[in-house]
């Protein structure tokens, strides 16, 4: 038994495996937990190829494959699919258990980088901000809202699918497949966008939220700048939501006690 | 007050954008933008929501989702503060401040009670070992919907406690709020810008060129603001 060799012709699964497994990419992180983390989700995700295994849903074989597969697995859930895709294609070949379970291993590290660094810390905020700056643009809700989603699910799900789709077609050899401009050098144009467009939306935003007052917006995009310039310096454990919290616990209570002293 | 109605479905809203976060389908329907939006609109105010949405979403950038590690869960906690926000109107004075506290407050503590969730998850885990290591379908699929579940049901009860608790914070405060309208509002979004600018600083800093474009952004974004 060994892994598909590069020339071989990708095999076909029905599309309603396909879909279904889809779908379930996007239920992998349900019983995520700080032991097998997506173990469970990835067995979850490739359990409807595995009843095509000899034997179907009641064969030795499903049930070796099953159990491997609910084993401890980390990536970001996004990028998952790109394994859930190759491992069920590995396990319909019938690659060896132990080169099934080192693709596993080699495989987490970089489906978590690259998946952290090019939708985390790029497409998410990106989207995030694209829509704070029609928000401050003067866009209704509703702009805004299909803006944000329909923009950020784009790449989501199609994420989602390609990682899908590419998994099954180069397998057990899907490393080789991720070396694509896009996971290489896309992080780092994404970030370059977002950085553009942070500029933008942030003194658009703040001129919404606060409303019309040229003095009073001056003052606070003066303060803005200085205080983040500060918080900027602040350890990370000291996270910014967490200060927000405290001033705005004292400024209401500075605002009661108001109240208090005027009666 | 709000009314049973209202009641219901904010705690829907808030159990359905809680399971967004992590569960399913992390289509950033949690994000403050959408889920306080859709908490105002339950108020029949979803442009006051949109206001408590883009305010808490500038704090939301600085936590991204990363992984095992902790960060506040918005969903539920923004559809909180787009709810207080929704029934006060964005105009009393103090609401804003009064929505940002109660989004912030129930998003920490809906964080804890994410870490407890996944506690929970490896018990169940922990318990059906066994039968998982030996390839029972029924126990992957079990698990999975047990966390499923279990999910929605702490979005609810997180929702439910919040909405119960800063609802009459929220009427009280505000019936003795002081502090001009403007002013009001212009604190609450600089605390946020602030915590957004740090950030964005931090987020891109490390690409190289990215502070040019950042640079370039913000003249443009400044020049448009002078000219609106």
């Amino acid at each position: 038994m060994t892994a598909p060799r590069r020339d071989t012709p990708t095999p076909r699964l029905p599309l309603p495996t396909r879909v279904e497994m889809f779908v379930r990419l996007l239920m992998i992180q349900s019983a995520y937990n700080y032991e097998l983390l997506l173990g469970n989700g990835i067995a979850y995700c490739v359990e409807p190829a595995l009843r095509r295994l000899p034997g179907g849903p009641d064969g030795a074989a499903y049930r070796e494959a099953l159990a491997r597969e609910s084993q401890y697995f980390n990536a970001h859930p996004y990028l998952a699919a790109v394994a859930v895709g190759a491992l069920a294609r590995a396990e319909l070949e019938g690659a060896q258990p132990a080169r099934i379970e080192r693709f596993r291993t080699a495989l987490c590290g970089p489906l978590g980088s690259v998946g952290d660094r090019l939708v985390w810390a790029g497409w998410l905020p990106f989207c995030s901000l694209l829509a704070l700056a029609a928000y401050g643009l003067g866009a209704s809700p509703l702009v805004v809202l299909l803006l944000f989603l329909g923009l950020y699910n784009a790449g989501h799900l199609g994420l989602r699918g390609w990682g899908l789709a590419v998994g099954w077609r180069h397998g057990l050899r899907v490393a080789s497949a991720l070396a694509t401009p896009v996971m290489r050098d896309g992080p780092a144009h994404l970030a370059r966008a977002a950085a553009l467009v942070a500029g933008i939306a942030l003194p658009l935003a703040l001129q919404r939220a606060i409303g019309p007052g040229r003095a009073l917006l001056g003052g606070v995009v003066i303060i803005v700048a200085v205080m983040g310039a500060l918080a900027a310096r602040l350890p990370q454990r000291l996270q910014g939501w967490r200060l927000a919290l405290g001033v705005l616990a004292i400024w209401i209570a500075y605002s009661i006690a108001q109240h208090t002293v005027t009666r | 007050m709000f009314d049973a109605e209202h009641l219901a479905t904010l705690v829907v809203l808030g159990a359905v954008l809680g399971l967004d976060v992590v569960s399913f389908p992390q289509a950033m329907l949690s994000r403050p933008l959408v889920a306080a939006t859709a908490g105002g609109a339950v108020m029949g105010d979803p442009v006051s929501g949109l206001l408590a949405g883009a305010t808490l979403e500038l704090v939301a950038l600085e936590t991204l989702p990363v992984g095992a590690s902790r960060y506040p869960e918005w969903g539920s906690a923004s559809v909180i503060g787009g709810a207080l926000i929704g029934a006060s109107g964005q105009a009393t004075p103090g609401s804003l401040s009064v929505a940002l506290f109660a989004a912030i407050a129930t998003g920490w503590i809906g964080g804890y009670t994410m870490v407890q969730m996944r506690a929970l998850n490896a018990r169940w885990a922990r318990s059906l070992h066994p039968a998982i290591a030996a390839g029972s379908r029924r126990a992957v699929l079990g698990l999975q919907f047990a966390g499923l579940a279990a999910d929605l049901i702490r979005g609810a009860l997180l929702t439910s406690a919040a909405l119960l608790a800063f609802e009459p914070l929220a009427t009280i405060t505000l019936a003795v709020w002081e502090a001009d309208a403007r002013v009001s509002r212009a604190v609450a979004v600089t605390v946020a810008a602030s915590v957004a600018a740090a950030a964005v600083w931090k987020l891109f800093r490390v690409t190289p060129g990215a502070r040019w474009y950042l640079a370039a952004g913000l003249a443009l974004g400044l020049v448009s603001m002078v000219l609106m």
